[in-house]
């Protein structure tokens, strides 16, 4: 029977969630990396044994972790002394430098500044080999590993997709999704907040701005605005990529042309407003978001924590809620706090910053805290495994 | 050998105990120091100073016999105390939590 092993970052370490077959006992294993923030971690599809994670500290900077072993034993992949004199330099996993001049980006007050790495959000490991992984960071850019995580190299081209107007929001500039699309190996869409979606089709060699019919009027007065757009999530089902479904700060929409346009599907939500989005692993017109209030208060409306699904595609939401406490709840669900497994049935899991990870065995049907009382989550992924 | 103090998370981080020792060959200054460190543990690289810059990272500091070391060039020299082992250089991360 096949079992599922859930990832969750948070803000003071790393936990690992594995269940029995029918999911009634879960074994939390954890903090791993404790008092280190934990963005994310992702094992590879190919090697499910092998997780990269993203430990970082506002003292000690970015570290690289990796685990060949499923989490039960960790290393910094290039973090040995040098086996010999001469041998190449170590020290290499947790340097993140960008490529060629560093350049500037638009600032808060409009001005122009330097990019300066900070940290990375987002780890996403290759679809068919596991020593190749890409890390989406901040200031924004996206790195590739083609060695297991042990050096990196910065895909330099996406800055120069009108780079220089992208301006931080209130949370940072950071490369927070990666999606590689399993049709065409050649083609990525990544999403940066307060800067939009972007596209390569040539493996990240060049990269264009896909936002065409998003609209941001209070942020960005221009209807036409290439870049900008602040873009929480994306999200695809496998077998149809070029269909994506999105969380912006405001409003959830969909493209059918891989990001040549995008319209509205926010229809009856209570509030469009919210960071997470996934899609149900067996039917790819089956989304699910969290609303939360709007963009000064980060929690559900009412204080109920509801989970919504739409089965049509978009525009018909509804209130996923057994389970879920239904008073006096006021956490938020990151934006790479949600994540779906693929059993049967689909299982969705969700962290929030109240430490809880809820997770469904029944397409969202009903909830249960799988484990409570964490530090804030981060991150949440899930692995299914034979 | 110069002794080390590593703060808490640099510890784990490096899976050493509350002190290490370094040779430096050469002049013994802070960035001498550092050197012999980083390249006898190098998953301490970047976490101590930057990797391009080679600069401290604002909320690490550096002490040596009582003295705050922090804001000097990486070139200053260490005191006898600490060449010769009867102290060990601290780098500390600063208390910045809130």
């Amino acid at each position: 029977m096949s079992s599922v092993r859930v990832l969750v970052g948070t803000r003071k370490g790393a936990f690992i969630l594995n269940a029995d077959g029918p999911q009634q006992n879960w074994e939390v294993s954890g903090p791993h990396f404790a008092g280190w923030e934990m963005y994310h971690l992702k094992g590879s599809p190919v090697d499910p044994n092998r997780i990269y994670a993203s430990q970082t500290s506002g003292w000690f900077g970015q570290v690289i972790q990796r685990s060949d072993d499923g989490g039960k034993t960790w290393m910094t992949p290039d973090g040995m002394p040098a086996p010999a004199p001469g041998a190449p330099p170590a020290g290499r996993s947790n340097r993140f430098l960008y490529q060629g001049e560093v350049g500037t980006h638009k600032w808060y007050d409009g001005t122009q500044h330097p990019w300066e790495f900070k940290r990375v959000w987002h780890l996403e490991p290759s679809l068919t080999d596991p020593e190749t992984v890409y890390a989406g960071v901040e200031d924004a850019a996206i790195f590739k590993s083609v060695d297991g995580g042990k050096s990196w190299a910065e895909l330099p081209s996406l800055r120069a997709a009108k780079g220089h107007l992208w301006q931080p929001g209130a949370g940072g500039m950071a490369v927070h999704t990666i999606l590689l699309d399993p049709k065409n190996p050649q083609r990525i869409f990544i999403a940066i907040s307060a800067a939009g979606v972007f596209r390569t089709d040539d493996g990240g060699a060049t990269w264009q701005p896909i936002n065409k019919g998003l609209k941001s009027p209070y942020e960005l007065p221009d209807p036409d605005a290439e870049v900008g757009h602040c873009v929480h999530r994306i999200a695809f089902h496998p077998s149809r990529p070029d269909t994506l479904f999105m969380q912006k700060h405001w409003d959830v929409m969909r493209t059918d042309n891989a990001g040549d346009e995008w319209r509205e599907i926010s229809g009856n939500l209570p509030t469009d407003f919210g960071f997470p989005i996934d899609v149900h692993a067996h039917d790819p017109d089956t989304s699910y978001v969290v609303p939360i209030k709007n963009d000064s208060e980060h929690f559900p409306p009412d204080g109920k924590l509801r989970v919504y699904r739409s089965k049509t595609g978009g525009d018909e939401w509804e209130p996923l809620t057994q389970g879920l406490p239904q008073e006096n709840c006021y956490v938020n669900v990151l934006r790479d706090a949600m994540a779906v497994d693929s059993l049967d049935e689909c299982g969705i899991y969700f962290g929030t910053t109240g430490g809880q990870v809820y997770a469904s065995t029944n397409s969202g049907d009903s909830w249960k805290a799988i484990v409570r009382d964490l530090p804030a989550v981060l991150s949440v992924e899930v692995q299914t495994l034979p | 050998m110069i002794r080390v103090v590593l703060p808490y998370h640099l510890r784990n981080l490096a899976r050493v105990g509350d002190e290490v020792q370094v040779e430096v060959g050469g002049p013994v200054t802070i960035g001498s120091v550092l050197d012999a460190l980083e390249a006898r543990y190098p998953a301490l690289q970047g976490t101590i100073r930057d990797h391009g810059t080679l600069c401290r990272r604002p909320f690490v500091r550096f002490f040596a016999c009582k003295e705050d070391l922090s804001l000097e060039p990486a070139e200053t020299p260490l005191p006898d105390a600490i060449i010769n082992g009867r102290e060990p250089f601290m780098i500390v991360g600063a208390m910045a939590g809130g």
